[in-house]
């Protein structure tokens, strides 16, 4: 596969001028990562493992100090390619009302097209077939106030889209929602990397989500820990433990059943798999 | 409860008056202000007003509205009348105390006074009751843009505007939030003397001024992964152009303007 985010040997540190003298804090040192073009990357890890600051090296917000990240065959410290590098990887946050811009659902789809100088019949085009796509067309009048927190996420979604990116960075963007709103968001991610072949790298707490990507990759204190398919890393249930991190349901399920004396498939993820798995187990 | 307050007193709708390009309506409105001064006689004021009779019925404001416009100034209302009513002494003499006189002249001047203050006030509502406060600062950026010549920061305005428009309801809401975090951590805002209740709003003020700047950031770096790099080259999804309806508009309210010119030439009343 045609790799589509290089990050080589990154090095970022935060520096607080504020201290005197000023506190540099490392987030990470010589990270390297590839993201491979058309992917649903799911990168896991707890507060403070570095997986914002990582993402946001990708569109070139966070410049490392040291090291190389090419998106798309472009480097992040190139000013001139900013603009081109941040239209074709898109980047959706966790808080969506502190990402809409304006007071009209449409007007705010528009303000990235907006700022790129397209022409306001093209504008209007794309508006309507990015608020298609993430099912919020009724709604492109409404005031984004009054929306429930699913829909806000999803207009906010709809404005990256509207740039036509190749990639979507996605920050917790279901952190704030009600679990409809994140089943709402999910699909909506699902059917963009699956439809349109848009790649997608989604940052998450949550293992459910995690599942449903191509590859996972586990952060811990600013190193990559596990980098894998889902099965292959939520199968390693202590490991995923002693890191503090969760593991779905249904595979904590089989392991504790395993632990028991039974043998089940250790790679089982899914709700369905688990309900086969445990049909087979009972029918003997 | 705060959170039905409307911003801008924006009354929305479907007349004609509301579907003008509002940069004619911001022209209209200068218009009708050049009308209310020009005219020096009570039937010049009286086209006027006429004309913005005519503006209101077309647009369908209730009543009600206009009446609430009127009410916050209605101490200025005052003021000038009574300034006016004492300190002009033209045409005959109809009651004398002490060094005041009141003459025929005064209190025409004093009724006339009024009646312009209440039809300025009136009628420059009638702009934000049929604007949305959207339209009307994207109406202001674009008919200021030529002092982007001369570097005044027009769009940087404009979108400040915008921006803080878009946050009055996000912010009123968080200080519902926090008054209400507040009071159940038994914080008490009802009793004291003034000075003790403003103090007690300091624990709501810092919290929302801290989240403020937060989202601020926040929306920073996403306007900065949406391409904003400021007003430069930027196109706009809603392009407004004049449709003839702008013109009648104008031409209507000229008219009216060159009437009010003509009847204050020819009547002496």
């Amino acid at each position: 596969m045609e790799k589509f985010i290089e990050a080589k040997d990154i090095t970022f540190s935060y520096v607080n001028e504020m201290e005197e003298p000023p506190v540099k804090t490392t987030v990470f040192e010589n990270l390297s990562l590839d993201i491979y073009k058309g992917e649903f990357v799911a990168i896991l890890g707890h507060n403070g493992s570095g997986k914002s600051t990582l993402a946001k090296c990708f569109n070139a917000i966070n410049i490392p100090q040291s090291g190389e990240v090419l998106v798309n065959s472009m480097s992040i410290r190139d000013q001139e390619k900013l603009l081109d590098i941040r239209q074709c990887v898109g980047m959706v946050f966790q808080n969506p009302d502190n990402q809409i811009v304006a007071t009209i659902v449409e007007e705010d789809v528009a303000f990235a097209l907006e700022n790129m100088g397209v022409e306001p019949a093209e504008i209007r085009r794309r508006v309507d077939e990015s608020l298609k796509t993430v099912g919020m067309y009724e709604y492109r009048e409404h005031a984004p106030h009054k929306l429930s927190g699913g829909q806000k996420q999803r207009v906010a979604i709809a404005g990256i889209l509207a740039m036509r990116p190749e990639c979507i960075l996605l920050d917790e963007p279901t952190a704030m929602l009600d679990p409809k709103g994140r089943r709402e968001v999910l699909k909506t991610i699902k059917e963009l990397n699956k439809n349109s072949g848009v790649t997608i790298v989604l940052i998450t707490h949550y293992m459910d989500e995690a599942v449903q990507a191509d590859r996972v990759v586990v952060m811990d204190s600013g190193r990559i820990v596990l980098d894998d398919k889902p099965k292959k890393i939520f199968s390693q249930v202590q490991k995923l433990k002693a890191l503090g991190l969760d593991v779905p349901q249904v595979t904590e399920l089989v392991y504790t059943l395993n632990a028991d004396g039974f043998d089940l498939d250790p790679e089982i993820i899914t709700e369905d798999e688990c309900v086969d798995a445990l049909y087979e187990l009972l029918k003997k | 409860m705060i959170k039905d307050i409307t911003i801008g007193q924006f009354f929305p709708g479907k007349s004609i008056v509301h579907r003008l390009d509002p940069r004619i309506k911001l022209l209209l409105t200068v218009i009708y202000i050049v009308m209310l001064f020009i005219a020096d006689t009570f039937l010049g004021l009286f086209t006027g007003v006429v004309f913005l009779a005519a503006a209101y019925v077309i647009s369908q404001i209730p009543l009600k509205m206009i009446l609430k416009s009127v009410k916050p100034i209605v101490p200025l209302i005052i003021f000038t009348g009574i300034l006016n009513l004492f300190f002009i002494s033209t045409g005959e003499t109809l009651i004398k105390f002490w060094i005041f006189r009141i003459t025929t002249g005064s209190i025409k001047t004093a009724v006339f006074m009024i009646v312009r203050i209440i039809a300025l006030i009136i009628g420059t509502s009638l702009l934000t009751y049929t604007t949305s406060p959207i339209a009307l600062t994207d109406a202001i950026e674009r008919v200021l843009s030529p002092l982007k010549k001369i570097k005044l920061p027009v769009h940087e305005v404009a979108m400040m505007m915008t921006i803080a428009l878009r946050f009055i309801p996000t912010l009123v809401e968080e200080t519902d939030k926090i008054t209400m975090a507040q009071k159940a951590r038994g914080a008490d805002m009802e009793s004291g003397s003034l000075i003790k209740r403003a103090k007690a709003l300091i624990p709501i003020l810092i919290p929302l001024f801290v989240s403020a700047f937060r989202r601020a950031e926040e929306l920073a770096m996403a306007m900065e992964c949406r391409c904003y790099h400021g007003g430069e080259g930027r196109t706009r999804l809603k392009q407004l152009h004049c449709e003839p309806r702008d013109i009648y508009a104008v031409i209507i309210s000229a008219a009216f303007t060159a009437l009010v010119i003509i009847i204050d030439r020819v009547n002496i009343f």
